[in-house]
């Protein structure tokens, strides 16, 4: 591997580097070019397939087209109450303000969203959010905006690095030195020289074996951040879609959009009972429908009426799927019906959920305008990630930025559905910015040293290199069960040492897994790897979430149930510790800013007046 | 779950062969989910492209018993059980190793494509646009970029015309902007002499192969034919169009790469 080693890698030099090209990735690097800073953006697959492309619902934005009485402040309290409170105030709170905005300037690059009577854009109901306020295109409103964001991006002044995977954020002497990647195709490594780095690399659900996310979510950001000195917050919530099909074996996971149910459609238990309205939490009763008339009135328009309980957050939903299915009232594949057949005519099912009418007939064989479909909770989205300030996106290392999915502390314990895809415009705007502020001013980057490149260089080649060895993609599927077995959707004490054990048990066939063949486009060799990442998501989530001894949003702990008022104001905080291994602190959250605090806790009518 | 065959096209640019392959299949799996068996068992480092897995992406377009298609959609009972499936890359692309085509190709055509240019509006005001208006523009907004299409047409895939023409997926993107009701650009000029709009013959190959269901011959380029057909080859037209024509968009030319 001699040509490899530094002395003759290959140096790229930009002042901006952008990790992950998804949704978050390209709007930053939009927002750093914008500032006349010369931007790459590195990612594992081509331009325009990462993870944004499924996202299906819509993108939440209080514009106020559909219902008037909608305005930031309505969404803020929505996203904050989704988030049972543990959000950091001033995300969701510039979350609220931005978002607008950026779905009308993505409007202008192009975007072509669905639309009112009136020629605006259109907003669509989804679970937790007070009025229609996802801005969508049918079921395809990711594809929408990475194509948007891709098209606009690839006239600015930005360089697309595809197919190269990022192992190290180079730091010499404590200062950011750049990015080590090797090229997926020939297996080269190339260094590229910056002094600012935006991690967008998504969640890491395939740590998970039933998930909704692609195999290039398996953590990378928060692995480079956190080996970088960066820290991760949050890591416990994970959130479980509460619908994802769970029918053939191998599309086990695959998401169902929420835009089935903000259409009508019902969740209905072996038993043809209309479950959710079992399973409406107190905090939600005063403004979700207690029978099935009222909700029947709030579906045909009626204003006065309440929201079906099928709306209510994903953490809700999925646990009641969840114990649905473990009482014995379950579909005849371990999940629940999921209905719309009967509340919709078939042509406007084809209409406005195309793809999800595509993605059952060839996939399962269903026709989801005749009958129901069968769905179950699934690993989607990780609420938690790497810490950042709120305005900057800036981590706890000068330099390195994150923000979409890898970046925490927007949603709390929980997401609401729709806010990602508003959470990446507007974050991945802001990391752009406080990039470019950031370097104002900066001047020198430090030299990579040869002995920090040769040393990551020999770790990533190790797997080549060595003459036998665990197979990769089997040492990735004990992952996966270790994480479906004891850091599912329900959590206890035994479970997760249990877990966590495992998991340091798997460290070891990590290190020592086997790649056969070469270097060049060799996915066994990626799958590799990629364990590393996996295996740093997978411990700090069982250990965020075996600290939290309560249940709160996403994390559900049978061992302690209910929200506990002391975990009301305490974070649990992951970093390397100085010997390597991997520290859990408790720190409590900051008095939230009042003005913010009286409008989470306002009434409803105190914010309809629209205070803008 | 039952034993299955393959031929999985194994090699790089230099040069390759078909392997045979035999793994378990089960209920409702995937040609992509063969591949994954057949990568986990016995070929770690056979080269496929995929990411989601729900026809969502684009990523995994590839040639099944002869046929292009996205492996993530095409399920294993489609296939009689006792014959050997046939699994190779796109024919048209240039090869990078196995089953994955070097696709760069069509990223830099759309790069000459001069991009959307809305119609000024106030600040904080979003474009007014009925939806019987962009009900067309959606339609080519659902391509995922599979470049099945390309792989597909004649012009590209046989008489190696890349020079003159942009294919099909391109000229739905260009149609994308032509028809976009707050476009203020006019691409009729490019659309013929730049890209190459007289180039397809109507064999709609493309539209059969496309997993959007896209009409892209019906909808997309013979629209763009008649609107360049229109403006240089219909004599009144053109007469009228000298004398008369208020220009409402503004000529561009391609871009340079």
């Amino acid at each position: 591997m001699g040509l490899n080693l530094s002395s003759d890698i290959q140096r790229i030099r930009h002042d901006v580097v952008v990790i992950g090209a998804g949704g978050a990735g390209l709007r930053a690097a939009i927002s750093s070019s914008e500032r006349g800073l010369n931007t790459g953006v590195v990612c594992k697959s081509l331009l325009g397939k990462a993870h944004t492309v499924m996202a299906e619902g819509g993108c939440a934005a209080a514009l106020g087209n559909t219902d008037p009485r909608d305005n930031w402040k309505v969404h803020f309290r929505d996203t904050m109450r989704g988030g049972k409170f543990l959000n950091q105030w001033q995300m969701a709170e510039l979350h609220a303000k931005h978002a607008p905005d950026e779905v009308r300037l993505l409007e202008k690059w192009g975007a072509v969203f669905d639309r009112t009577k009136d020629g605006l854009i259109g907003q669509r109901n989804f679970g937790g959010h007070r009025y229609p306020r996802l801005a969508h295109v049918g079921d395809r409103t990711g594809l929408e905006m990475i194509r948007t964001l891709q098209d606009h991006l690839i006239h600015q002044k930005v360089q697309v690095h595809m197919e190269c995977t990022a192992l190290r954020i180079v730091k010499e002497k404590g200062k950011l030195a750049g990015v080590l990647a090797y090229w997926r195709e020939t297996g080269r490594f190339v260094l590229f020289e910056c002094n600012a780095v935006i991690l967008a690399t998504g969640g890491g659900g395939k740590a998970w074996r039933i998930t909704s996310n692609s195999w290039e979510y398996t953590g990378d950001g928060l692995e480079l951040a956190y080996e970088a000195g960066a820290e991760l917050l949050n890591m416990e919530f994970t959130q479980f879609h509460p619908t994802g099909m769970v029918w053939p074996p191998s599309v086990r996971g695959i998401l169902v959009t929420e835009g089935v149910r903000g259409d009508g459609g019902i969740l209905l238990n072996s038993e043809g009972e209309r479950f959710m309205f079992n399973y409406i939490p107190e905090r939600f009763a005063s403004e979700t429908a207690d029978t099935e008339e009222e909700a029947e009135r709030w579906l045909d328009g009626d204003k006065e009426a309440r929201r079906p309980p099928e709306l209510l957050t994903r953490d809700v939903v999925a646990r009641a799927i969840t114990k649905e299915v473990q009482e014995g009232r379950g579909s005849p594949h371990g999940g629940v019906f999921l209905d719309i057949a009967s509340r919709r005519p078939a042509e406007v099912i084809r209409k406005k959920l195309p793809s999800m009418y595509h993605q059952f007939k060839e996939l399962a064989e269903v026709d989801i305008t005749a009958e129901p479909m069968e769905v179950g909770p699934t690993l989607h989205y990780f609420m938690g990630g790497i810490r950042v300030d709120s305005t900057t996106q800036m981590t706890g290392v000068p330099g390195l930025f994150a923000c979409g999915e890898c970046s925490g502390g927007m949603h709390g314990a929980n997401r609401l559905g729709g806010n990602s895809l508003s959470d990446l415009l507007v974050f991945g705007m802001l990391a752009g910015e406080g990039a470019a502020d950031y370097l104002d001013g900066l001047e020198g980057v430090p030299e990579a040293s040869a002995e920090t490149l040769d040393g990551a260089i020999r770790e990533a080649t190790a797997p080549l290199n060595r003459e036998d060895g665990p197979n990769p993609y089997l040492v990735h599927e004990d992952l996966q069960a270790i994480m479906n077995d004891g850091v599912n959707i329900v959590r206890d004490k035994e479970g997760l040492e249990k877990s966590i054990q495992a998991i340091e048990d798997l460290k070891l066939q990590v290190a020592l897994v086997k790649a056969h063949g070469s270097s060049q486009y060799n996915p066994g060799w990626h799958e590799a790897i990629s364990l590393v990442p996996l295996l740093v998501t997978a411990e700090s989530v069982a250990r965020s979430a075996l600290v939290r001894e309560e249940s709160r949003g996403a994390h559900t702990r049978a061992d302690f149930p209910g929200e506990q008022e002391d975990w009301q104001t305490r974070l649990v905080v992951i970093s390397k510790s100085e010997d390597g291994s991997m520290a859990v602190r408790q720190e409590s959250t900051q008095e939230p800013p009042s003005e913010l605090s009286k409008i989470a806790h306002s009434s409803l009518e105190d914010l309809e007046g629209g205070v803008k | 779950m039952s034993l299955r065959n393959f031929k999985i096209w194994r090699g790089d640019a230099d040069g390759g062969e078909f392997k045979d392959y035999a793994v378990e299949c089960g209920e409702g799996m995937v040609v992509l989910d063969a591949i994954h068996r057949v990568q986990t068992e016995h070929a770690g480092g056979l080269a496929v492209r995929w990411n989601c897995k729900a026809g969502k992406c684009g990523s995994c377009g590839m040639e099944i018993d002869g046929k292009p298609k996205l492996a993530c959609m095409t399920r294993m009972s489609d296939y009689d059980p006792e014959a050997t499936v046939k699994i190779q890359p796109m024919k048209t692309f240039p090869i990078v190793r196995d089953l994955v085509a070097d696709v760069s190709w069509n990223y830099e055509q759309n790069k000459r494509i001069p991009p959307f240019q809305p119609t000024e509006t106030s600040k904080g005001e979003g474009l007014v646009m009925h939806q019987e208006d962009v009900d067309r523009v959606q339609e080519f907004r659902k391509c995922i970029e599979c470049f099945l299409c390309q792989d597909v047409c004649h012009v590209l895939r046989d008489h190696e015309k890349e020079e003159d023409f942009v294919g099909p997926r391109l000229m739905i993107r260009l149609a994308g902007l032509e028809m976009h009701p707050a476009d203020t650009v006019d691409r009729i000029p490019i659309i013929r002499k730049d890209f190459g709009s007289g180039l397809c013959n109507i064999t709609r190959c493309c539209t059969d192969v496309c997993p959007e269901h896209i009409g892209i011959t019906d909808n997309a380029i013979i629209p763009l034919k008649e609107r360049v057909v229109d403006r240089y080859y219909d004599p009144i037209a053109w007469v009228l169009g000298k004398v008369f024509r208020r220009r409402k968009k503004k000529i561009v030319k391609a871009l340079e790469v």
